[in-house]
Formats: C-alpha cells, sequence, structure tokens
C-alpha cells in the first residue's frame, strides 16, 4: 500500500463526501493520516487537503465497490459510518481499499486490523439499535408518540425501518439527544431532521395511568427468590434506564415536540 | 375492581411461568393496523431477576378448578381471585404496545368453570385484537389442558406460539403432585398442535395463502428440583419432546416453593438454579450443537456436576477426541471444542478461507482461549508455554465462584433437607479431582 501518511483530508461529512476522499486516495495513490470535518479545529501540522464532494465521482466508487467487492461490503461501509469510532473515516476508506484489493473476501478477513476494528465497531452500532428497538418509551400527547434516546452511535437510520413498520398509522417522533436529531413519522412518510428545541410537559392522567400500570407489571413480574441485579444490568446497561418509564418517579416530565416540527 | 388491582394480581400470578420469549415470527403491519414481530425477538425490558420481558405475560383469570400441589393458584389456596374480560384486556396490550412497552400478549389462565369455557374466553381476546385493533404483533397463547381440539385449533390460528405446559418431567410426579392432570391432557394437545403445524407448513406449500397455524411453533415447560427426577431422565425428556413433538423451546423453571406440602421441597428453601443453568447449558448442546443426552449424562452420572458446564465436562471425558487443528477441523468436530460457540465456529470457517489461523488471530475472532487452549492446535502447534497441572487447568474451566467454592470443599447450592433421599453422596475430594481433570 503507498504511504502517503504526511497528509490530512478534510470532507464535508456526508458519505457522499467520503467516497470521494476514497476516489482521491485511489487516483493520487496516497494514504490520509487522517479524514477530518470540514469544520473541524485542526491541531494537526500536515498539510490539509480539502475534498470536494462530486456526486460523479461519488457514483464511481459506489459502483466500482459493488461490482470489484460486494454488496454486503457497502452494506457495511455505509453501516461503520454510522458508528462512534474514532477515525472511522479511514478505517472506511483502508477498508475500501482493502476491499479492491482483494475483492469480496474482504469480509472474511476478520483477523486483519482494519477489518476487525470496523466489525467490532458495526457489532456495537447493531447491538445498541437492537437494544433501543425494546428499550424506547413512547409518550401519548394529544396522540403524538414521542421518546427521547442518547445513544453512542447514530442509530436513527436503523430505527427508521423497524418503526416505521410497526407503528404505520401513529404520528411518532424519536430524538436523539447525542446527535441533535430526530426520527419524524407521519402515515407513510418519514424523516429524520435536526432538531434543537425540544420542550417538556406534564403528562395527561391517562398518560399518567398508562406508566403506572406498567411500573407495577415491571414490578410485580420479578420472582423474588430469583432476585439478580447483576444479570440484569448485564442485558441492559444502566446508561439506558435514564430514559425507560419503568425507572422514572411520577414526577418526571414527558418531552413535547416543538411546534415548527409538527407542522413539518 | 379497576384494572390496576387486577393487574397487580394477575401479573403475580402469572410470573412463575417461564416464557417470555418474542421470536420465530416474522409479520408486518397492515394498512390500518398495528404491531409486527421480527425473527429474533425484541427484549423490552429485563425485571429485577434479570429475566427479559417481552411480552406483557398475565393471566385472564386466577380463578382454578384444578388443585396442583406446586401452584400458586390451586384451587385450595387462600388468594384474591379475579379476572379479566377479554376487552379490557384488549385494550391495556394495545396501550402498553403503542408505547412500545412490549412486544406482544402472553396469555395463560386458570381454569374457570371448566377447560372449554377458559378457552373461549381467550379466544375471544386474540379476536377483539387480531380483527378489531388488527393487532400484527407476537401473542403466545396457552392451550388449556383438556379443551376441545376445535377450540385449541382457533386459538392457534389467532396467536403465534401456543404452548402446553408439561410442569413435571414423569407421570409419577404428575398423579403426585398434579392428581386433576393425568399426562394425556398434556401430550394429546401437544400431539394435536404438532400434527396442526406440519399439516399447515404443507398447506402453506400449494396454497401460498393460506393463513399460519401458530407460525412460532410450540414450547412447553418443566419446573425442576419440586421431584426427585434425575438430569438424565429431564434431559432426555426435553429431547424426545424435541425430536418428536418438533417443539422450538423448552423451559425449565427451578422450583419456587409456593406452598408446604410434604411432597415438596419446604417454603423458604432456595431454588436450584444452578441446576436449571446446566440444564439450560445442555438444551443448547442438544439443539445448536449436535448432542444426544446419552453423551452428556447416562445411568451411572445421571445430574450434571455442579462445578463445570456439561460440555467441558464431555470434553475431559474424551480427550481422545482432542487436539483438534483449527485450520482443518469441520464445522461439528469445532463445534465440540469447549470455548468456542456457535459464532466462532462459523467465524472461524470462514476466516480461514483468507488465510492461515494463529492463536492471535482466533483471539481476534472472539474464541475464549483461556478454555480452548487446552484443546486446539494452530498449525499443528498448541499455545506456547501452556501448563497442564491440575490447578491451572481448574482455573481455566472453573468458573471463579465454582473454584472457589470447590477449592473450600464445599458444595456449590445448599441442598433443602427434606429432598436428602435424593441426594448423590458428596464425592471425595480425590475423586471430584479426577472427575474434574480427567485425562488431560
Amino acid at each position: 500500500m503507498p504511504d502517503g501518511s504526511d497528509i490530512v483530508y478534510s470532507y464535508d461529512g456526508s458519505f457522499e463526501g467520503l467516497l470521494c476522499c476514497v476516489f482521491e486516495s485511489l487516483e493520487k495513490r496516497e494514504v490520509p493520516a487522517e479524514i477530518l470535518l470540514k469544520d473541524a479545529p485542526q491541531g494537526v501540522l500536515f498539510p490539509v487537503k480539502n475534498i470536494i464532494t462530486d456526486i460523479h465521482k461519488y457514483d464511481r466508487v459506489l459502483s466500482a465497490v459493488t461490482d470489484k467487492i460486494s454488496f454486503s461490503a457497502l452494506d457495511f461501509a455505509r453501516h461503520a459510518f454510522l458508528t462512534c469510532l474514532p477515525q472511522k473515516e479511514r478505517y472506511i476508506l483502508l477498508f475500501l481499499r482493502l476491499g479492491f484489493q482483494y475483492g469480496a473476501s474482504v469480509m472474511d478477513m476478520l483477523t486483519d486490523e482494519v477489518v476487525n476494528t470496523l466489525f467490532k465497531a458495526v457489532k456495537h452500532l447493531k447491538r445498541e439499535s437492537h437494544l433501543l428497538k425494546g428499550f424506547i418509551r413512547f409518550s401519548v400527547n394529544s396522540n403524538v408518540l414521542t421518546a427521547e434516546i442518547e445513544p453512542k452511535n447514530y442509530v436513527l437510520p436503523l430505527l427508521s425501518r423497524h418503526f416505521c413498520g410497526r407503528y404505520p398509522e401513529e404520528h411518532f417522533l424519536i430524538y436523539d439527544r447525542t446527535h441533535g436529531m430526530a426520527l419524524v413519522y407521519r402515515p407513510y412518510q418519514s424523516k429524520i431532521i435536526p432538531i434543537e428545541d425540544f420542550l417538556l410537559s406534564e403528562p395527561d392522567p391517562e398518560e399518567q395511568a398508562y406508566r403506572e400500570m406498567w411500573q407495577l407489571f415491571y414490578n410485580s413480574i420479578e420472582v423474588e427468590g430469583r432476585h439478580n441485579p447483576k444479570c440484569r444490568i448485564s442485558h441492559m446497561p444502566k446508561r439506558y434506564w435514564k430514559y425507560m418509564t419503568e425507572f422514572q418517579n411520577k414526577k418526571n416530565c414527558l418531552p413535547k415536540l416543538c411546534e415548527p416540527c409538527l407542522k413539518d | 375492581m379497576d384494572v390496576f388491582e387486577k393487574l397487580k394480581i394477575l401479573t403475580s400470578a402469572a410470573k412463575y411461568d417461564v416464557a417470555c420469549t418474542s421470536s420465530g415470527a416474522n409479520k408486518k403491519a397492515v394498512p390500518g393496523g398495528i404491531g409486527s414481530a421480527s425473527p429474533w425477538g425484541i427484549c423490552h425490558s429485563f425485571a429485577g431477576d434479570g429475566r427479559c420481558i417481552s411480552l406483557l405475560k398475565l393471566l385472564m383469570t386466577n380463578v382454578c378448578i384444578n388443585d396442583c400441589k406446586y401452584c400458586v393458584n390451586r384451587c385450595s389456596n387462600d388468594v384474591q381471585r379475579t379476572f379479566f374480560t377479554p376487552r379490557e384486556l384488549a385494550d391495556l396490550t394495545i396501550n402498553f404496545y403503542r408505547r412500545n412497552y412490549i412486544e406482544g400478549l402472553f396469555l395463560s389462565s386458570g381454569v374457570i368453570n371448566n377447560a372449554d369455557y377458559t378457552c373461549e374466553q381467550m379466544i375471544e381476546t386474540l379476536r377483539i385484537l387480531r380483527e378489531e385493533y388488527r393487532f400484527s404483533g407476537y401473542i403466545h397463547a396457552k392451550a388449556v389442558p383438556g379443551a376441545d381440539t376445535a377450540l385449541v385449533a382457533k386459538l392457534g390460528m389467532l396467536a403465534d406460539r401456543i404452548s402446553v405446559n408439561i410442569e413435571l418431567p414423569s407421570q409419577r410426579s404428575l398423579q403426585l403432585l398434579a392428581p386433576d392432570k393425568p399426562a394425556e391432557s398434556i401430550l394429546t394437545p401437544m400431539e394435536f398442535i404438532c400434527h396442526r403445524i406440519q399439516e399447515n407448513i404443507s398447506d402453506r406449500k400449494t396454497f401460498r395463502h393460506t393463513p399460519k397455524f401458530a407460525p412460532a411453533g410450540q414450547s412447553t415447560q418443566m419446573i425442576i428440583g419440586a421431584t426427585p427426577d434425575t438430569d438424565y431422565q429431564i434431559l432426555r425428556l426435553s429431547h424426545a419432546l424435541y425430536s418428536k413433538y418438533r417443539l422450538k423451546r423448552v423451559f425449565y423453571s427451578a422450583y419456587i416453593p409456593v406452598s408446604s406440602n410434604t411432597l415438596l421441597p419446604p417454603v423458604g428453601s432456595k431454588p436450584p438454579l444452578l441446576r436449571e443453568h446446566r440444564l439450560y447449558q445442555a438444551d443448547w448442546l442438544l439443539r445448536f450443537y449436535g448432542f444426544s443426552p446419552g453423551e452428556l449424562l447416562d445411568k451411572e452420572n445421571p445430574n450434571f456436576n455442579p462445578f463445570i458446564d456439561p460440555k467441558c465436562n464431555w470434553a475431559l471425558n474424551h480427550m481422545e477426541f482432542f487436539p483438534v487443528e483449527v485450520n482443518r477441523a469441520s464445522y461439528q468436530e469445532l463445534l465440540r471444542v469447549p470455548g468456542i460457540g456457535v459464532t466462532g465456529a462459523k467465524r472461524i470457517i470462514s476466516t480461514r478461507r483468507t488465510g492461515v489461523l494463529n492463536f492471535d488471530g482466533l483471539k481476534k475472532l472472539g474464541i475464549v482461549l483461556k478454555r480452548a487452549r487446552y484443546f486446539i492446535t494452530c498449525g499443528g502447534r498448541t499455545v506456547e508455554g501452556l501448563k497442564c497441572n491440575q490447578d491451572e487447568i481448574l482455573k481455566s474451566l472453573l468458573s471463579k465462584r465454582a473454584l472457589s467454592m470447590y477449592n473450600q470443599g464445599l458444595p456449590l447450592q445448599p441442598q433443602p433437607e427434606q429432598l436428602s433421599f435424593f441426594d448423590e453422596p458428596l464425592l471425595s475430594e480425590g475423586d471430584n479431582r479426577k472427575c474434574l481433570t480427567g485425562q488431560i
């Protein structure tokens, strides 16, 4: 692999932009030491090359990936892009370069450092999104379902299909506090949009009643003779508890979305 | 009585049912409806006992005409009785489901009036959910022993999974503790459901849109430690259920004393959780690892060794099978190695196509080398500096807790006194050591 690690790329933060970085790297036969976001503060001494997103180059890389590597490799790269892995951009670039070298079998090269690191990151992402499919709690407020999450990875794109398929006739919103984004759905239309404002309001009596019933159910279903808090924590890490109804006391408020988002 | 009170009573009455899985069905919401089911199931919470909460687990009523000695809801027990109407149950399910509290409903019931009437009430609940709310989420329903087969058939058309609990692992125990439930009343519906499922699968091949009958299959549950049955008997029964009735799951439930009866362990004695754990481990070995019950236990050793897991135990007693060469062994051979599971074996198979595997590579694949190193070679070599003395091996193969108990010469599970006539005499220190480290 050519060693050109005295250069740094900066890109616009989109997957399209990242594939343009891959294009640049292959064309110039260089591997950047780092790939940064355009507006990120730069503390590096290397010269920074600004990669402009060009949809034409993006298309070329995209079809090369599916032709020369595989569809599953493209899927894998897309998923890797959503993870919280530090320097994920550089790892994805290295992964795709490996892929162009070895073809479809790159997906099986789990002992390779790059593939292994990405593989673990993607596993983390998938596990988190799978857990959240269960742990998300909606509050019903004037017939709109709202929920709040604080994931490490950017899981909203993975949750979208599941929840849109599950509640086709509802209006709902899932707010991702970590990334400042929200998944908004109304019958047969969904969108992921940036959101900053998020107001809280008191639950109405009906909502409050169901919350209490759920808490009651949660507490009564435990078999006391088998109490095992360690087992619970390992299945359901504490960081998820914050937004779960069963662990909230009655005083807690429910999130209410701001007006402009409702009209969207 | 309001719904809140009823919920409290009927949840507490249902909690000894173990099954709370939502896997096996794959459905999408219908337009105008609500709910979906994913084949791998989703856990929505975990209770304080560490068990998954996936379904709204309720009894329709805790009124029961039977007097099974091990059950909280037996008619001779003095507890408050109540029942949910089908409408109340359906509304509660939908409201919990909308808030993403649950994946669906687990509906069981005591026998009120007679088995047929109980079954009809359950069918009405499911009908409201499926037809009025157009609910496509997961439903697990209990078939009431003794109900008419036409009703069981109807229930199966509405539910995703259907189950009949065996409860006790032998006919003798059943006669003793559940006099109102002859073994036939359990096995007959089981057989009927099995046939209906098979029939339905072949019907669907001919007519693609045939409505599905219990698409997530059937399951059952056994109580462990209430009767003198051995692990070997239990495991053979499970094996028979899996192969004969094609059950999806057999659940094991460590008996928690809920009544004082001379035939049962006393109230307050600890449930045999470790034994239950070993049975689940063996159950997995039967279903996913290609083991047969005879390989794990036999007439001379009818119970699992509490200190060591069944797979390790098998490996230690069959050292002639090892070491296995990781780069060449078949999938089935890899599965037999302690420290390599289903995921690990699959990864090894696909990764070794791209190059030779070494021990560092295995570590990256998530293989538990601490255990596996005694049983494998990589390119003909073992791990460098592998020590094969007894202490090292014990430290690697036993869990921390088991090791400390073992070193102090204590049994892992205190046995309730009333059960003492089932106990094996405790092994002497020398015997113990020999059976643990075996032929290494």
